[in-house]
């Protein structure tokens, strides 16, 4: 089992849905995000390209923050989902200086947060908050080891990318181009 | 604030049925609620074709509107001090209620009852547009319509006999070529057309949009044409020439349903691409190509009718050249194309006939306008004001859930207006712009804490949705049912009002639709069969337009028969001076209009607008990313608030460009208060539509200040 995400390039409107539905379903204080938006811009007026990425932790295989952490507050959960165990975190923020993604902050209760891949919803078979509530269906979701999932059969017959390959931590976000 | 930390679990929440009042599409959902009565979060509901169980981020974050720390509380009377200095005080209901119904008694008496005015907006102002009816007056208007979508509805109307509704009746899933001209959507986040639209790209739809800017909807675009901003008829013209003189129109389908296809010909027989090339700079292999392109997926095509189209002085004109279009394509009534939409009529709890007011918003307008189809917000500012002597007059307004500095053009006039009336009664949930020139300001509960009327929105399959509130009013605000029926029972109106819960009108017009209030908080959203017939036309089916003609009109004989264009015609709109640029504006998927920036969910999604500069323009005044700016327009007028300049490629070196909305000078308002500027502030110069009184409002140019303008008359108000 391994989970990870696909986000349609082509599709994203940038809109922000995932991440007011991540605020809502995971009580994210206000002035905080998992998960954000980059807007991309290629080229001159009128030879344009515009990339609209929804971004969060890529739950890398190689997870240099889970590595870094002093108390085991970072770790993996079934399926490959990097979360922290909040009791366990002293808010140190190695994790969050180790991260090529910029994909964890400081939550204000003194814990270091991040994207959970919405472990309680997918423990129960159900999609993330962030895939259920988007309008364009850009996001999708599953289990890479079952080619039927919708995670397998988006990235089948597209092309990807990853982001910061080069950073080596096997992310398993992939970007449809 | 919750101290509840981390993700609630389903199975601990109760879910209450609604449908969405942050924008107009109305999305059905449910609101879950925790045990200690906190909306934990709002999720679309599977079943209502709104939305299909997927809301947008300003529907996903209308818990905000709710939680909201800086939401009106209680009723405020605008009072007098001492020293002349004027202040809101906090009253009671009772004292409020009084006082708006003491009002329209002296009015009704001393000018009858059709002096007291309504600008209404949403799902409340129906409460109050009942009321006014009920106490004698029509003097309404809400600026959805001449602000916004009306050219289009008097376009379509005057081609097809129809309007495009909303949701509009466009067939975006099944389209294979979708036309998008000076419409954004996925920056407007009409809920299920983003969702149709994605649709549409998955499948392999072609994509055509003409925007001096580039879009989102462009970036996702086959062809982007990068039009030069006012001269859109004359490219939809060309278009219009290439079908015709190609012969690449639908001959079966024009042959049978539509008038006036020689007098169309003629018409456009010299608006060649070429012709348009000098007009519009799209290269007329382009215009050519993008023709065809339509023509190859006719009928399966749509030339979006677009939504707010109140940009130069001919916007119905322009809505009927894209009709036209649409026309000759066959697309109406066809797959892909437009579908007839049916909705479900819900019945009036009964009450007694309203009164005949002896003058309407229609008499404003003396004659002007004659398409017009709703009252027409400026007209209704003007007929407020003695100096336009107006022969009917307005002397007190209600403000239904409209922010009117912000949406309504030419401040000036809007605050001569304001100040002219003897009364104002102002009903919202949050401390507008509108509600610091109150005397009266009423706590509106939100659309999560009431019950609403129904939703019974025309769409493929008719259907209903309830709103019912998903917990008690928050402070001592009221909903808008209630505000209405205590000022109705103030004024002697009881038999109008005759029900002690609003749930009592929606259970029993439930009943009447073979239904009830029980199993509608069950499902929140009902189906019900069509009774009109398909969705689309057969092949050759006969069928009459409810046009002059019986026929689609590609030359319209009411038009014709009013003194206007029976075929639109390509008119030079003015450009900017030197060191001026052309001011467009927009929407941002995250908020909508002025109402939610305050908001705390979506304020942390996009806490303020810019002003988009083309990086050339931005060269040529020395200006930075990021950098504040002041902006002034073409008649001198300065925004209240500096903005920041983003530079990018993605304006024309002509043009800048705002998204609406910000800029809120009510200090009330904690975090929106001062972020970003008010492009509205811009817009003086209104170029009015002759046909129905649209405002256009893309005839502003604007140039920078670098430096703070501090000058009289640049007032900020408390």
């Amino acid at each position: 089992m391994r989970y990870a995400m696909a986000i349609d390039t082509k599709k994203c409107v940038g809109c922000g849905d995932c991440v007011v539905a991540c605020q809502t379903e995971n009580n994210v204080p206000h002035g905080y995000c998992r998960d954000w938006i980059v807007e991309r811009v290629d080229g001159t007026y009128p030879s344009l390209s515009l990339e609209l990425r929804s971004e969060r932790c890529n739950h890398c295989d190689n997870s240099p923050c889970v590595r870094c952490c002093p108390t085991g507050a970072s770790h993996i959960e079934e399926g490959g989902i990097v979360t922290v165990t909040h009791h366990k975190c002293i808010g140190c923020g190695a994790c969050i200086q180790s991260c090529p993604y910029d994909a964890r902050y400081s939550h204000p209760d003194g814990y270091v947060d991040k994207c959970t891949f919405c472990l309680h919803r997918v423990q129960k078979g159900q999609n993330t908050a962030c895939v259920d509530v988007c309008p364009t269906k850009c996001l999708y979701f599953g289990d890479l080891d079952d080619p039927n999932s919708d995670v397998s059969l988006a990235i089948k017959d597209r092309a990807w990318k990853v982001l910061a390959p080069e950073a080596g931590t096997k992310p398993q976000l992939f970007f449809l181009t | 604030e919750s101290k509840i930390e981390g993700p609630a679990s389903d199975e601990d929440l109760t879910p209450y049925p609604t449908y969405c009042e942050v924008c107009f599409w109305k999305c059905a959902a449910w609101a879950y609620v925790d045990k200690s009565g906190t909306i934990r979060k709002v999720i679309g509901n599977k079943n209502d074709p709104h939305c299909n169980g997927r809301l947008c981020p300003r529907g996903t974050g209308g818990v905000g509107m709710v939680y909201d720390e800086d939401r009106l509380k209680t009723p405020l009377i605008r009072d007098t001090r001492k020293d002349g200095s004027q202040y809101f005080r906090e009253a009671t209901w009772d004292e409020a209620l009084n006082k708006v119904a003491d009002k329209m008694k002296e009015v009704k008496e001393k000018y009858g009852p059709e002096a007291f005015g309504l600008f209404n907006h949403g799902t409340p102002g129906g409460q109050f547009h009942h009321l006014l009816k009920a106490y004698g007056s029509e003097s309404n208007a809400e600026p959805a319509f001449a602000n916004c979508r009306g050219p289009r509805s008097s376009a379509y109307f005057s081609t097809f006999g129809a309007y495009v509704g909303s949701p509009e009746n466009t067939d975006i899933r099944d389209t294979k070529c979708l036309v998008l001209i000076g419409s954004h959507i996925g920056e407007n986040m009409h809920n299920s057309q983003v969702q149709e639209m994605s649709d549409a790209i998955d499948k392999g739809a072609t994509i055509i949009t003409v925007d001096p800017r580039f879009s989102t909807a462009a970036a996702h675009s086959n062809h982007w044409l990068s039009i030069k901003p006012a001269t859109d008829i004359a490219l939809l013209m060309a278009w219009i020439h290439v079908l015709v003189f190609e012969e690449l129109y639908n001959k079966d389908y024009v042959e049978q349903y539509t008038f006036g296809l020689d007098y169309l010909k003629d018409h456009v027989k010299d608006m060649t691409p070429e012709w348009a090339y000098g007009i519009t700079t799209i290269e007329p292999e382009e215009i050519r190509k993008t023709a065809r392109a339509m023509a190859g997926a006719a009928p399966s095509v749509i030339i979006h009718p677009g939504r707010h189209v109140v940009w130069y002085g001919d916007d119905t004109q322009r809505g009927r050249a894209t009709a036209i279009l649409n026309a000759l394509l066959g697309a109406w009534g066809k797959r892909g194309g437009f579908y007839f939409p049916e909705g479900v009529s819900v019945p009036a709890f009964p009450h007694p006939h309203f009164p005949e007011p002896k003058w309407t918003w229609k008499d404003w307008n003396e004659g002007r306008y004659p398409l017009a189809t709703m009252g027409i917000t400026t007209e209704a500012l003007k007929a407020s004001v003695p100096r336009y002597n107006y022969k009917h007059q307005l002397k007190a307004w209600l403000v239904a859930g409209t922010n009117l500095p912000l949406s309504m053009p030419d401040k000036r006039l809007f605050k001569e207006a304001a100040d002219a009336v003897e009364f104002i009664a102002v009903m919202d949930t949050m401390p507008m712009d509108i509600t610091g020139y109150a005397d009266v300001v009423l706590p509106e509960a939100t659309y999560l804490e009431r019950y609403d009327a129904l939703r019974a929105s025309p769409n493929r399959e008719p259907n209903i949705a309830l709103r019912m509130p998903a917990i008690e009013p928050k402070y001592d605000s009221k909903p808008g049912w209630w505000i209405a029926k205590q000022i109705g029972e103030r004024l002697g109106l009881h038999d109008y009002f005759n029900y002690d819960d609003y749930s009592e009108v929606i259970d029993w017009q439930l009943k009447q639709l073979g239904t009830s209030l029980e199993e509608m908080k069950k499902v929140g959203v009902k189906k019900y069969p069509r009774k009109s017939g398909p969705l689309y036309l057969g092949d050759d089916e006969d069928f009459e337009f409810n046009t002059t003609t019986g026929k689609i009109e590609l030359y319209s004989v009411d038009f014709a028969d009013h003194g206007f264009d029976a075929i639109p015609k390509y008119t030079k709109h003015p450009e900017p001076q030197p060191n001026y640029y052309r001011l467009i504006y927009g929407r941002a998927p995250m908020h909508t209009f002025s109402r939610t920036s305050n908001n705390p969910n979506l304020f942390d999604l996009m806490s303020e607008n810019s002003v988009w500069v083309n990086p050339k323009v931005a060269d040529l005044w020395e200006l930075e990313n990021g950098q504040e700016v002041w902006l002034k327009n073409q008649d001198g007028a300065i925004t209240s608030f500096p903005v920041k300049v983003r530079v990018t490629e993605r304006i024309r070196w002509d043009s800048v460009y705002m998204v609406h909305g910000f800029g809120h000078s009510n200090k009330k308002l904690s975090r929106a208060f001062g972020k970003g500027a008010s492009d509205t502030e811009m817009v003086t110069n209104v170029m009015v539509d002759p046909i129905m009184g649209g405002t256009g409002m893309r005839g502003n140019f604007i140039t920078f200040l670098t430096e703070d303008p501090v000058m009289e008359g640049k007032e900020v108000k408390a």
